[in-house]
């Protein structure tokens, strides 16, 4: 038979209130024929889902944030994928603290590099807007990638890559025929996880982000300092429901456990 | 020239040499296997010629041909390794297809190769299994048939049998060496596995710290050892220090540290060398009743310290003035612990060996 301890069923409960009651509200919130965001919502309509089609500047929004997190994803596989298989190969000086750069952006918080990549990159050397935003995103979600495609190369072994050269193919055609297909659900994990990243990111392209282009949480930022009707809401359970989706994805490919390691 | 000529060859990780001005040829044709303990530098040799690892000083010779810096993908040596390193993404079809593929070899001619080669090892219908389906022996067939295919001018295996249960092993071994034997392909073999190893080849190298301490046919190796390490490694236990004191026709005559004189063949005309240590093997060391040797030569007296049951045998740990012997015996007479008794060392069983040379540590 099981323990019950009162103590820690209360604080349990407590837990799942916190984690879940502010988006039960949302959710409720959501189809609330009212005006105004308010909860209990009173009511049931969708006509604040259907708002958020009418707003052009959500749709213009999300097709940047769109173009910046696949971008910005494609870019960092591309540097990311021959960082994790060089850091994971090789043994070389310094190997260490080239890992620690590489993780260092989870560290600093994202407003410091959002404020330092606006003054020092994009003001000094005159970089349009869109271009400054993907490098803010790609570097953001670099370390996710390089983790994510680590822990996925500390499985393969080396010896099938020997077999695949000692064959006859050469490097380059043995990390794309051999290395690449083996690590293949690493980098699909790769990259929703960074894509989840980048699409949800605010305190770096808060900084990034200028006149006519803004990524969608920017845009409800600034969509709530105007309005307070719950298109806001609606749009929210729509991302949610897309973020959901995805996990589901991972989930059936690989599994969450994944991300555990 | 042989057609493996490994010439002065230096390799070192970081600092820890493994080989030093390392030698070794391999004849056309041939089965060679590298025997040693782990760390006796045997996977690092074959992992050099394989071009996996390059020799800081040093020459590689294949085929007459200067190797040492040739890549790793032009060399067309087909490897063999412990853990299969089959590609698990792909079918056995194009496992085996895969060294053909980077030959630019394709459609029906790539077809049949890899399904004649898939017949050889005995794995036909087995083509659209992924690795994962197959058991270890079947995978070390594949990586065999997938190292064969490209019709390699070597074929290099590194233990590749040593992740196979006993029984497995006994019949992969027979039926690589039938294939080898077949193709007549120039294989290195690397094992620790003495039996393995004396069975399937034509030579083999005793591998110790980095050196050979001795190439030649498995008979004479297991017959005629030369060094103490290989007597060890062959099962000669018993080892006596002598001084030579005289030469004759067929015999040599030495002198042991407590004066007593053993006689014993000589094994080559070239005995001109002083100090020898005599090696023995537990089952040829006579066990007689009796407490003085008096002056019969090759006999000296000890007391039987520890015995041990083997089941057809006793094994007796004897003390004598010359230092412990191990001997196996026969049950019709059992000797008591603490019995006086005398060792007998039969002359044409005593091996000539040189003592192992101090190599650091």
């Amino acid at each position: 038979m099981k323990e019950s301890n009162l103590v820690l069923t209360l604080i349990t409960a407590m837990v799942f209130v916190f984690l879940l009651g502010p988006l039960v509200i949302i959710i409720a919130a959501a189809f609330s024929p009212n005006e105004f965001l308010a909860f209990p919502p009173g009511g049931f309509s969708l006509r604040w889902f259907e708002n958020i089609f009418k707003v052009k500047m959500f749709m213009r929004t999300f097709e940047i944030s769109m173009q910046v997190a696949v971008f910005g994803t494609l870019i960092a596989l591309v540097i990311g994928i021959p960082a994790a298989y060089a850091l994971s190969r090789y043994n070389f000086i310094g190997k260490n603290h080239i890992n620690t750069i590489f993780i260092s952006p989870v560290l600093i918080p994202g407003v410091v590099l959002g404020f330092t990549l606006l003054r020092y990159i994009v003001i000094a050397k005159n970089i349009p807007i869109f271009t400054g935003l993907l490098i803010g995103h790609t570097i953001i979600i670099l370390p996710y990638i390089i983790r994510v495609i680590s822990s996925s190369l500390a499985n393969f072994d080396y010896s099938i890559e020997e077999a695949a050269v000692s064959l006859g193919s050469s490097k380059i055609r043995t990390f794309f025929v051999v290395v690449l297909p083996n690590i293949r659900s690493g980098v699909i994990a790769a990259f929703i996880l960074a894509f989840i990243n980048s699409f949800n990111n605010v305190p770096v392209s808060v900084f990034l982000t200028g006149p006519g282009i803004s990524t969608l949480p920017i845009q409800m930022l600034s969509y709530v300092e105007y309005y307070f009707d719950p298109t806001i809401a609606a749009l929210s359970v729509v991302l949610m429901v897309f973020t959901v989706l995805l996990m589901i994805v991972i989930e059936r490919t690989l599994g969450l456990s994944y991300f555990a390691k | 020239m042989a057609l493996i000529s490994l010439q002065d060859v230096t390799v070192a990780y970081d600092k820890n040499v493994v080989l030093e001005n390392f030698n070794l040829e391999v004849e056309k044709g041939q089965l060679l296997s590298l025997l040693g303990p782990s760390g006796c530098g045997k996977t690092t040799t074959l992992r050099l010629i394989a071009g996996f690892m390059q020799a800081q000083k040093g020459h590689f010779f294949f085929n007459e041909k200067d190797y040492t810096k040739v890549p790793v993908h032009k060399r067309r040596f087909g490897l063999v390794f412990q853990n299969y390193a089959l590609f698990p993404h792909l079918t056995v079809f194009h496992n085996v297809g895969f060294g053909l593929k980077c030959m630019k070899i394709s459609g029906s001619k790539l077809r049949n190769k890899v399904l004649s080669m898939l017949e050889i090892v005995g794995l036909t219908g087995y083509e659209n299994r992924y690795p994962a389906e197959l058991s270890g022996g079947q995978k070390q067939r594949v990586a065999l048939a997938r190292a064969l295919v490209i019709e390699p001018d070597l074929l290099l295996l590194d233990e590749p049998l040593s992740n196979l249960d006993a029984k497995l092993r006994v019949s992969m071994r027979v039926e690589i060496r039938r294939i080898q034997r077949e193709l007549g392909i120039t294989t290195v073999y690397v094992t620790h596995d003495q039996e393995e190893c004396f069975s399937i080849s034509d030579k083999v190298a005793i591998m110790n710290q980095g050196v050979i301490e001795q190439l030649d046919r498995p008979e004479v190796i297991y017959q005629y050892p030369e060094t103490e390490f290989v007597a060890r490694f062959v099962g000669f236990y018993n080892f006596i220090n002598l001084q030579l004191i005289g030469v004759e026709q067929e015999t040599a005559a030495f002198k042991a540290s407590n004066g007593k004189v053993f006689e014993a063949l000589k094994q080559k005309e070239d005995i001109a060398q002083e100090s020898w240590l005599g090696a023995i093997r537990p089952e040829n060391v006579l066990l007689i009743e009796g407490s003085s040797s008096k002056n019969v030569v090759n006999q000296i007296e000890g007391k039987i310290k520890i015995r041990t049951y083997l089941g057809r045998q006793y094994q007796y740990v004897v003390d004598t003035s010359l230092g412990e012997f191990i001997v196996n015996k026969d049950t019709d007479r059992v000797f008591e612990n603490e019995e006086q008794v005398l060792l007998q060392f039969p002359k044409e069983k005593i091996r000539l060996v040189k003592k192992v040379h101090e190599r650091g540590n």
